[in-house]
């Protein structure tokens, strides 16, 4: 490696994106994440789309470096492209896509200069549904509902109490609102412009951003210390 | 800007553990289904066996991402063995070519822990157990990972086998029949996700005997 390329490693993130939560549900998987992109503590960013369609099959949300996570876009763009090409009738599904994910953040670790994400693959192909994660030194795994950073505190413990195989898409739909109001209400970096987006066997739909219904007034908000008494 | 994160590191450790037993005509490998992160739990339900040839089982613990890259070359180099042969490696040449593969990697290291079991070319049970960099011996039981100092011990107590030392060399399987050892390691799975956080969810139990192969699935703590 030349002292030059020494400067090009990404060492810590500039502008970073939230948690993403995603769930398999009755026909398909859900995603949803905020638009806020934070330069530290400042909230720099209000419109950043976080949540992707790839190919025919694939979904994929992204928290951690924004720039990183438009690099990654560029891949898949060529990927995709690629396998357009051969114009075979076949296509790349969620499985690969990630495997291709799960390759490239891994070899970026590999090279001491990976990309600063935490990645959300979704999709379905063949009936089959698929969700998966990947994070910036390659750890990868399944499951039927997952979320990156502080939905991983937040938001799974609501989601193991109350995900089912067989929700329907109001029902999906209602759970991911309940875990983004829970990560606006203690996520200091989540902002109240959410995107949802569904994956089926149909085709991908990234809904337009809405806003949540808040409610500020709980005794615990105006007054969070009266029950934790302390010399300070 | 204020830098946030710690020193950025290529290793996380995703915890779990793994026990292989070997006995006059079986090999019981287990390992847990948590995979976690710091405090956090990543998934409940990961698998940490793989069967790399028909009577060489691999249990690993560490870190997921190298673990699967170390399987991916295991799963090649085994393909092209195959293909120069036309037959399944034997589990002590597995065990041999684990070691190299981890020891290739001495100075950007693999960072897992794992244990190998099988029939070896006898049809006898054989567990061999390694370091991150590849050191490894033959032994007739063994665990890795992040409940092995709760585990091990448990073993050591409940099994006596003879010493490494004595001359000429005793046989170190187990004297188990394939029923207890698989009882044994239930138990020590039940025990060690008392107290090891990174331990638990499920247990899931791989059995190599002279019939095949067999897989059971027990509950561990899931707190």
């Amino acid at each position: 490696m030349g002292s030059g390329a020494d400067s090009e490693r990404t060492l810590y993130p500039y502008v970073t994106g939230s948690s993403v939560v995603a769930i398999k549900y009755k026909d398909g998987i859900l995603m949803a994440a905020d638009m806020g992109g934070s330069y530290g503590s400042t909230l720099r960013y209000k419109s950043i789309e976080r949540l992707k369609p790839i190919g025919k099959h694939t979904l994929l949300g992204a928290s951690g470096e924004i720039s990183d996570f438009q690099e990654i876009l560029r891949f898949l763009d060529e990927l995709i492209l690629n396998d357009n090409m051969w114009d075979d009738g076949n296509s790349l599904g969620p499985k690969e896509v990630h495997n291709y994910l799960t390759r490239v953040m891994y070899n970026r670790r590999n090279k001491f200069n990976p990309l600063w994400n935490s990645l959300v693959i979704g999709g379905v192909k063949n009936g089959q549904k698929y969700l998966g994660m990947v994070n910036m030194i390659g750890i990868n795994f399944n499951d039927n509902h997952v979320a990156t950073g502080l939905g991983n505190h937040l938001a799974r413990p609501i989601l193991r109490d109350e995900w089912n195989e067989n929700l329907t898409f109001e029902e999906g739909v209602k759970l991911l609102e309940k875990c983004m109001r829970v990560l606006l209400y203690r996520d200091r970096s989540a902002v109240n412009k959410i995107q949802i987006a569904k994956i089926t066997e149909e085709g991908t739909t990234v809904f337009p951003p809405f806003s949540l219904k808040t409610y500020w007034e709980f005794s615990a908000f105006k007054n969070p210390a009266a029950s934790a008494v302390g010399s300070w | 800007m204020v830098k946030e994160q710690a020193n950025w590191s290529p290793y996380d450790n995703n915890g779990g553990s793994c026990v292989a037993i070997a006995g006059a005509d079986y090999c019981v490998i287990a390992a847990d289904t948590r995979m976690s992160t710091g405090y956090n739990i990543l998934t409940r339900d990961y698998s940490k066996i793989c069967q790399l040839a028909d009577k060489c089982v691999m249990a690993s613990s560490g870190f997921q991402a190298d673990v699967n890259a170390l399987k991916k070359n295991l799963y090649a180099k085994h393909l092209i063995y195959q293909h120069q042969h036309n037959k399944q490696m034997s589990c002590p040449a597995m065990a041999q070519l684990l070691s190299n593969t981890l020891y290739y990697k001495r100075f950007f290291p693999y960072y897992s822990f794992n244990v190998l079991g099988g029939l070896d070319s006898e049809g006898k049970g054989c567990v061999f157990t390694y370091d991150a960099v590849g050191s490894y011996e033959r032994v007739g039981y063994s665990s890795q990972g992040s409940g092995s100092t709760l585990i091990m011990p448990f073993l050591d107590n409940q099994l006596k086998s003879p010493s490494p030392l004595l001359l000429p060399a005793q046989d170190a399987v187990t004297p188990l029949s394939e029923v207890e050892a698989v009882e044994l390691v239930k138990t020590v799975f039940a025990s060690a996700a008392e107290r090891d956080i990174f331990t638990g969810d499920k247990l899931e139990i791989v059995v190599l005997g002279a019939s095949g192969i067999r897989r059971e699935y027990m509950d561990l703590r899931k707190d």
